[in-house]
C-alpha cells in the first residue's frame, strides 16, 4: 500500500511538470488555433539563458523574472518575425514553421551549451519529508504550487481584463474583432509572449528535476500534449489537471500492470490520448465546438 | 495520333522529359549517389500516400514513420524468417500496412483535425518502443540485418550494355525503387482524376456540404487512410532494402516529421509535390550542414559557426524560409508564378482587345 | 591487396633514371658534348630529381591503399553530434584534437591525418548513408571511432564487404572482439559493457555475498549487455541475488516508478543507464530516504555527471564504478606526463571541456590508431593495420591508468580488459586495489 501512495505520489510530481509545459500549449492555442511544435524548445532556451544568467553571478530571484521578460519579448519577436509571413497560410504551412523552428532552437542551443546534463537550482528545499510512510519533495510539490499560481494568473488575465478578452476576440473571431478596431497581429504577438513566459516558468521549474540539457523538454512534451489533449485543449484547468493525472496513470500503469513494463510508459500517454479522444472528443474540460455550415 | 500528341498539355511532356531523366540517372552518376536518390524516391513514395491522406482528403497525420515501420519490418521478417524473396514481400507488406491503415482510419473518425495529428503524433514517438518489444519477432533492439539485394542477370546485363559498368547492389534498389514509383505515382494520379479524388476534396474542402451531397464520408476517409498507409508501408519495405537494415532507431520520430515537411514543401494537393518533396526532404537535412562550408560568399566565422551547430540549425533555418517565401509548397510556388506570368502575358495582350484575362484555375 | 603506387613516386624514379641515363652518358659521351653543356645536362637533371623526389633520399617502395596519399592520410568518423546522444559527440573532437597535435609535430611519417566527422544523429539509417558517403564518394582510408552500437552494427557487414577498417568503434558491445573471425574489417577498443559487469560481480561477491541487487537498465543492446554480464559473472549465485530488475526507455520522463520499485526490495542498486538518466535516478534514490549500495556504469561515471547529481541534491553514499583511463580531475595525475599531454593536446578543440572524462577516452583511443598507423611504418595498407590492431597490439598508452596495457593477440581481440574498482569520495573518484584483469573471460 505504502508502495502504491509513493507510486501515486511520484506520478503526481511529475504530472506537475506535465501540467505546466501543457499551460503553455493551451495558451498558444487559445491564442491562434494552432499547436507550437517549438514550445518545448523554446521553453528550454529560455530555462538556458537563465542558467546564463545565475552562472554570472545573478541571483536566482532577479534571474527568474528577468528571464520571463525575456521569454516574453522573444516570443513576440518570433510571432513577428517567423509567424507573421505565414499567418494567412494554409495551417500546415505554419506547423512545418513551428517545426523547423524546433529544430533550429534545438540545434543553437546544442551548438552554444553542450549536451551534458546540468544542475540547476530550485527555490525550494531539496528535503523529502516522510508523511505517513511515503516520501514527499518540497520541490516537486513547489511545482505543482507554482502552475496553480500560473494558472490563476492566466485565468485572471484572460476572463477578467480587457486585454485578456480582446486577445480572447482576436484569437476566436479575427474578422469581427478588426471591424471593431482590435489590432489582431499585435494580439497575437502578444498571446505568443504570454505563452513563451509560462514555457519559461515550466522550464525552470522543470530543470532541477529534469537536468538542463538542450533535450530536456522533448519526451516532456508529449506527455503534455497528451494532458492538454485530456484536458481538453482550449481549457487552462484542463491543461493543469490533465497534467497531473498523465503522471499518475503513467506511474501506475508503468509500475503495476505487467505487460506495460517501465518501457512503454509513453506508450500509455498515446493510449491515453486515443481512449480520451474517441470517448470524449473535447476532453474532460473542453468547449464542445460547433462547425458551422 | 501525332495530332493527340500534339494537342497534350505541356505538363505532359514535362512528365516524359523527368521519367527518361530518372531512367538515365544511374548511368552518369556513381553508384553511391543512386543510393541516395533511390531513397529519396522512397520518400517521394511515402509523401505520395501521406499528401492522399493530408492533401486530398484533408486529414492530418503526423505519424506516417509507423507504417513505413511496419512496412519495413513485414518485409524484413518474411525475408529473414520465411526466407520469402524480398521483391515478392514489397506488395504483400505494402497492402498488410495498408489494411493496418484502414482499420487505424476508424477510430480516427471521430478525431478532429488537431486531436488526430496528435494521435498520430503519439504513435510516431512511441513506435520505436513497440517494436522492442515482441523480441522474438522483430529481433528486439539488435534489429535485422537484410543482405543486400542482388540484381538479377538480365538486370545486370542490360545495364553492362547501357554502361559498360557492372550493376552494383545500390543501382538495383534504385530502379526497383523507381519502378514502385511510376506504378504509385500513375495509380495516385488516377485515383485523384476520378470519382475517389473528387469525394475526398469535397470532403477536404467542406464536410458537411459533402456529407449533405451525399458523400460517404467515414467510407473515404478510412479509405484514404488505407491509401496513404499502403503506399507508406511499400516506401518502408523498400527502405529496408535501400540501408539494409531495420532497426527501431531508424524509425524515430523525426522521419514522421520528414515525411510532413517534405508534403508541405513540395506541395500539398499536387501529383509532382510529394516528388519535389522527397527529394528535399532527403537530401537538405544532410547536406545543407555540408554544404556551408563550401560557400565562399558567406563569411567564414559564419560557416564555421553554422558547420558546427549541426545540421538542425540549418534545416530548420531553411525550412522557415522555404516556408515563408512558397507556403503553398514548390509546386504551389511555380504554379502560382507561372499562372502569374500567363496572366501579365496576357493581360498584356487583352489590354489592346478590352478583354479581362480568365482566371488561372486550381486543380 | 591494393598496391597502389603514388604519382610522384614514379616522377623520382623517372627522375632518378634520367640522372643515372645523363651522369653515364656525360661521363661516357665523350666529346659529343660540350663541358658547359654536360655541366648544364647535369644541373638540369639534377634539379629534377631533386624537385620530384624531395629533399629526402629517394624512398624505399611503399604499399598504401585509398586515403592515403604521400602527404595524407583520410579518416572517416560518425557520431551523434547532435539529437539525443549528442553528449558522446564531444569524444570525436577529442580525438581530432589528438590528431591534430600529431599533425602539428609532422604527422606520421610525413603524412597528416585529416579526420573527416560526419553527424549521424544516432540514427543508424543515417549512419549507412554516410558511411556509404564516406566510403565510396570521399575514399577514406579507414572510418575510426563510429559511436553507437545499433548504428555500428548496421554497417559492419557493408564495411566488412568493402574491405574498408570499421577500426576501434567506440561502442562497448562485446560482438567487436567476440565475432573478430567473422568480421575481420572490425574492431572496439573501450572495454566491453559484459566484461565490465564481470568486474562488478567479482567485486559484490567478494564484499557483499547477500547482497540483494535490483538492476535498472535501459531498453537498448548497452543496456541490456551490462544486464548479460552481471547475470554471467555472477554465475550461479544470480537467479537468487538478483531480487529485481526494472526496464526503461529513453523516451520516458523520469526513472521514478522504476526506482520505487527496485527500492521495496533490493539493498543494492546497479545503474545502467546513461548519463541523464543515471542523474534522475541518484536523485529519486535519495529523494526516498533509500540507502543501497550503488553500482555506476561507466559511461555514466564522468565526475561532471556526479557534480551535476550531487547539485541537485543526490547524496552519492556507496557508490562504486570502475575506470579504466585517468580522471582528468584527480589530484593525483595532477604532475603525470599523460596527463600533463592530454591538457596540451585538449587545448586544440575549442567546444571540448577539459574535464570531461569522455574527452580524454577520445584522445587515448587517437592515440592508439597513431601507434597502430606508426607500426604499419611502409606497409600502409588497409589489412595491414587491421592485423596490427587485432592481433599485434601491445601499447603502453599515457592516458590509460598505470598498468593497463592495450593488447591484442591471436585469440583475443579485445584491445583493453584491465578496469581498477573505484568509489565516490563525496569530491571524487578514489581507486581501490589494483587492476584487475577479465582478458579473456568473455566467450
Amino acid at each position: 500500500m505504502q508502495e502504491f501512495m509513493q507510486q501515486v505520489v511520484s506520478g503526481i510530481a511529475i504530472g506537475g511538470i506535465f501540467a505546466s509545459l501543457a499551460l503553455a500549449l493551451v495558451l498558444i492555442y487559445n491564442a491562434m488555433g494552432l499547436v507550437n511544435f517549438a514550445q518545448g524548445e523554446m521553453a528550454m532556451m529560455a530555462t538556458f539563458i537563465a542558467f546564463t544568467l545565475i552562472d554570472r553571478g545573478v541571483s536566482y530571484w532577479i534571474a527568474f523574472p528577468a528571464t520571463l521578460l525575456i521569454a516574453f519579448a522573444g516570443g513576440v519577436a518570433i510571432q513577428r518575425v517567423v509567424i507573421r509571413p505565414v499567418e494567412r497560410a494554409p495551417v500546415l504551412t505554419l506547423v512545418i514553421v513551428t517545426l523547423g523552428l524546433a529544430a533550429l532552437v534545438n540545434g543553437m542551443a546544442g551548438f552554444i551549451y553542450g549536451y551534458l546534463p546540468r544542475a540547476f537550482p530550485s527555490p525550494f528545499p531539496v528535503v523529502t519529508v516522510n508523511v505517513l510512510g511515503v516520501f514527499v519533495s518540497y520541490r516537486d510539490l513547489g511545482v505543482i504550487a507554482v502552475s496553480g499560481v500560473v494558472l490563476l494568473a492566466i485565468y485572471l488575465l484572460l476572463q477578467r481584463t480587457t486585454i485578456g478578452l480582446t486577445m480572447r476576440a482576436a484569437a476566436h473571431h479575427p474578422e469581427a474583432s478588426r471591424l471593431l478596431g482590435v489590432n489582431v497581429s499585435w494580439m497575437l504577438a502578444l498571446g505568443w509572449g504570454l505563452a513563451s513566459a509560462v514555457g519559461a516558468v515550466s522550464g525552470i521549474m522543470a530543470a532541477p528535476i529534469l537536468f538542463l540539457e538542450p533535450n530536456m523538454m522533448q519526451t516532456v512534451i508529449i506527455y503534455a500534449f497528451a494532458a492538454a489533449v485530456l484536458g481538453g485543449v482550449d481549457s487552462p484547468l484542463g491543461a493543469v489537471i490533465g497534467g497531473l493525472i498523465v503522471g499518475v496513470t503513467v506511474n501506475l500503469a508503468g509500475a503495476y500492470i505487467p505487460f506495460v513494463g517501465g518501457d512503454l510508459q509513453l506508450a500509455v500517454a498515446l493510449a491515453i490520448i486515443i481512449t480520451v479522444l474517441v470517448l470524449k472528443p473535447n476532453g474532460l474540460f473542453g468547449r464542445p465546438s460547433v462547425r458551422r455550415v | 495520333m501525332l495530332q493527340r500528341i500534339r494537342n497534350a498539355p505541356t505538363r505532359y511532356g514535362l512528365v516524359v522529359v523527368v521519367i527518361i531523366l530518372l531512367l538515365g540517372l544511374p548511368t552518369v552518376i556513381s553508384s553511391f549517389q543512386a543510393g541516395e536518390w533511390a531513397q529519396a524516391l522512397i520518400l517521394a513514395i511515402a509523401i505520395m500516400g501521406l499528401n492522399i491522406l493530408v492533401g486530398y482528403s484533408g486529414q492530418l497525420s503526423l505519424g506516417h514513420g509507423a507504417f513505413m515501420a511496419l512496412g519495413a519490418y513485414t518485409s524484413a521478417i518474411l525475408a529473414h524468417r520465411y526466407k520469402v524473396d524480398y521483391l515478392l514481400t514489397i506488395p504483400i507488406a505494402g497492402l498488410l500496412t495498408g489494411i493496418a491503415g484502414f482499420l487505424f482510419g476508424v477510430p480516427a473518425l471521430r478525431l478532429s483535425a488537431l486531436y488526430l495529428a496528435l494521435a498520430t503524433f503519439a504513435l510516431a514517438v512511441v513506435t520505436p518502443s513497440l517494436i522492442k518489444r515482441p523480441v522474438g519477432l522483430t529481433n528486439g533492439v539488435q534489429g535485422i540485418i537484410l543482405l543486400p539485394p542482388d540484381p538479377p542477370q538480365l538486370a545486370k546485363d542490360a545495364f553492362t550494355i547501357v554502361t559498360g559498368r557492372a550493376m552494383t547492389s545500390d543501382q538495383w534498389t534504385y530502379y526497383v525503387t523507381l519502378a514502385f514509383a511510376f506504378v504509385l505515382f500513375w495509380l495516385a494520379w488516377n485515383l485523384v482524376r476520378h470519382r475517389a479524388g473528387r469525394a475526398m476534396r469535397a470532403i477536404r474542402d467542406g464536410e458537411v456540404a459533402a456529407a449533405a451531397s451525399g458523400v460517404n464520408i467515414a467510407g473515404y476517409k478510412t479509405l484514404a487512410f488505407g491509401i496513404s498507409a499502403l503506399y507508406a508501408g511499400i516506401a518502408g519495405s523498400l527502405y529496408g532494402m535501400s540501408t539494409g537494415f531495420v532497426n527501431p532507431d531508424t524509425f524515430p520520430f523525426s522521419l514522421s516529421i520528414q515525411l510532413l515537411v517534405g508534403a508541405v514543401i513540395g506541395g500539398l494537393a499536387s501529383i509532382p509535390g510529394p516528388l519535389i518533396g522527397g527529394i528535399f526532404a532527403y537530401f537538405l537535412p544532410i547536406y545543407s550542414n555540408q554544404w556551408v562550408p563550401t560557400q565562399t560568399w558567406i563569411p567564414s566565422q559564419i560557416a564555421s559557426a553554422v558547420e558546427k551547430a549541426g545540421p538542425a540549425v540549418t534545416y530548420g533555418a531553411l525550412l522557415i524560409v522555404i516556408m515563408i517565401f512558397a507556403p503553398n509548397g514548390i509546386v504551389g510556388l511555380i504554379t502560382g508564378s507561372y499562372a502569374r506570368l500567363r496572366r501579365r502575358l496576357r493581360g498584356a495582350v487583352d489590354r489592346e482587345s478590352g478583354q479581362a484575362p480568365p482566371e488561372s484555375q486550381t486543380a | 591487396m591494393n598496391r597502389r603506387v603514388p604519382r610522384d613516386f614514379v616522377s623520382c624514379i623517372a627522375g632518378e633514371t634520367l640522372f643515372k641515363y645523363a651522369y653515364v652518358f656525360m661521363n661516357f659521351g665523350g666529346p659529343l658534348m660540350a663541358r658547359t653543356g654536360r655541366r648544364l645536362a647535369a644541373l638540369v637533371t639534377f634539379l629534377v630529381t631533386v624537385a620530384a623526389c624531395g629533399s629526402t633520399t629517394p624512398a624505399p617502395v611503399v604499399a598504401t591503399d585509398v586515403g592515403i596519399t604521400s602527404t595524407g592520410i583520410l579518416i572517416g568518423n560518425t557520431n551523434a553530434l547532435s539529437g539525443v546522444a549528442a553528449a558522446y559527440g564531444t569524444i570525436s573532437n577529442a580525438s581530432n584534437a589528438y590528431y591534430t597535435y600529431i599533425n602539428n609535430q609532422g604527422g606520421i611519417n610525413g603524412r597528416k591525418i585529416t579526420y573527416k566527422i560526419l553527424d549521424d544523429v544516432y540514427n543508424p539509417a543515417n549512419t549507412v548513408t554516410l558511411t556509404k558517403q564516406l566510403v565510396e564518394q570521399d575514399q577514406v582510408f579507414a572510418i575510426f571511432g563510429g559511436l553507437g552500437t545499433q548504428d555500428q552494427t548496421s554497417v559492419r557487414d557493408y564495411m566488412n564487404a568493402q574491405k574498408v577498417p570499421q577500426i576501434f568503434v567506440y561502442t562497448g558491445a562485446t560482438t567487436w572482439g567476440l565475432d573478430y573471425t567473422q568480421h575481420n574489417y572490425t574492431l572496439g577498443w573501450i572495454p566491453s559493457y559484459q566484461a565490465e559487469s564481470h568486474i562488478y560481480a567479482k567485486d559484490i561477491l567478494a564484499n557483499h555475498p547477500n547482497a540483494k541487487i535490483g538492476v535498472l537498465y535501459q531498453n537498448d543492446d548497452y543496456g541490456l549487455d551490462y544486464l548479460k554480464g552481471l547475470t554471467d559473472g555472477l554465475g550461479a549465485a544470480a537467479s537468487t541475488m538478483i531480487v529485481d530488475k526494472e526496464i526503461y526507455d529513453v523516451t520516458a520522463a523520469s526513472p521514478a516508478a522504476q526506482i520505487t520499485k527496485l527500492a521495496q526490495k533490493a539493498d543494492t542498486l546497479f545503474l545502467f543507464t546513461t548519463p541523464t538518466f543515471t542523474v534522475k535516478s541518484l536523485v529519486v534514490v535519495t529523494a526516498l530516504h533509500w540507502e543501497p549500495n550503488i553500482y555506476l556504469n561507466s559511461v555514466s561515471n564522468p565526475r561532471t555527471t556526479m557534480g551535476a547529481a550531487s547539485k541537485a541534491g543526490a547524496a552519492l553514499k556507496n557508490v562504486t564504478s570502475i575506470a579504466y583511463l585517468k580522471d582528468p580531475t584527480d589530484p593525483q595525475w595532477a604532475n603525470d606526463a599523460g596527463m600533463t599531454l592530454y591538457k596540451t593536446v585538449i587545448a586544440l578543440c575549442s567546444t571540448c571541456d577539459a574535464n570531461n572524462g569522455f574527452n580524454i577516452s577520445g584522445v587515448a583511443a587517437a592515440y592508439t590508431m597513431v601507434d597502430v598507423l606508426k607500426k604499419a611504418g611502409t606497409n600502409l595498407t588497409r589489412r595491414n593495420v587491421m592485423d596490427i590492431a587485432a592481433t599485434q597490439l601491445n601499447e603502453n598508452n599515457p592516458f590509460t591508468l598505470p598498468g593497463v596495457v592495450v593488447k591484442t593477440s591471436a585469440n583475443d581481440h579485445f584491445p583493453i580488459s584491465q578496469m581498477q574498482v573505484e568509489t565516490w569520495s563525496g569530491t571524487g573518484w578514489t581507486l581501490q586495489g589494483s587492476l584487475i584483469d577479465v582478458r579473456g573471460t568473455i566467450k
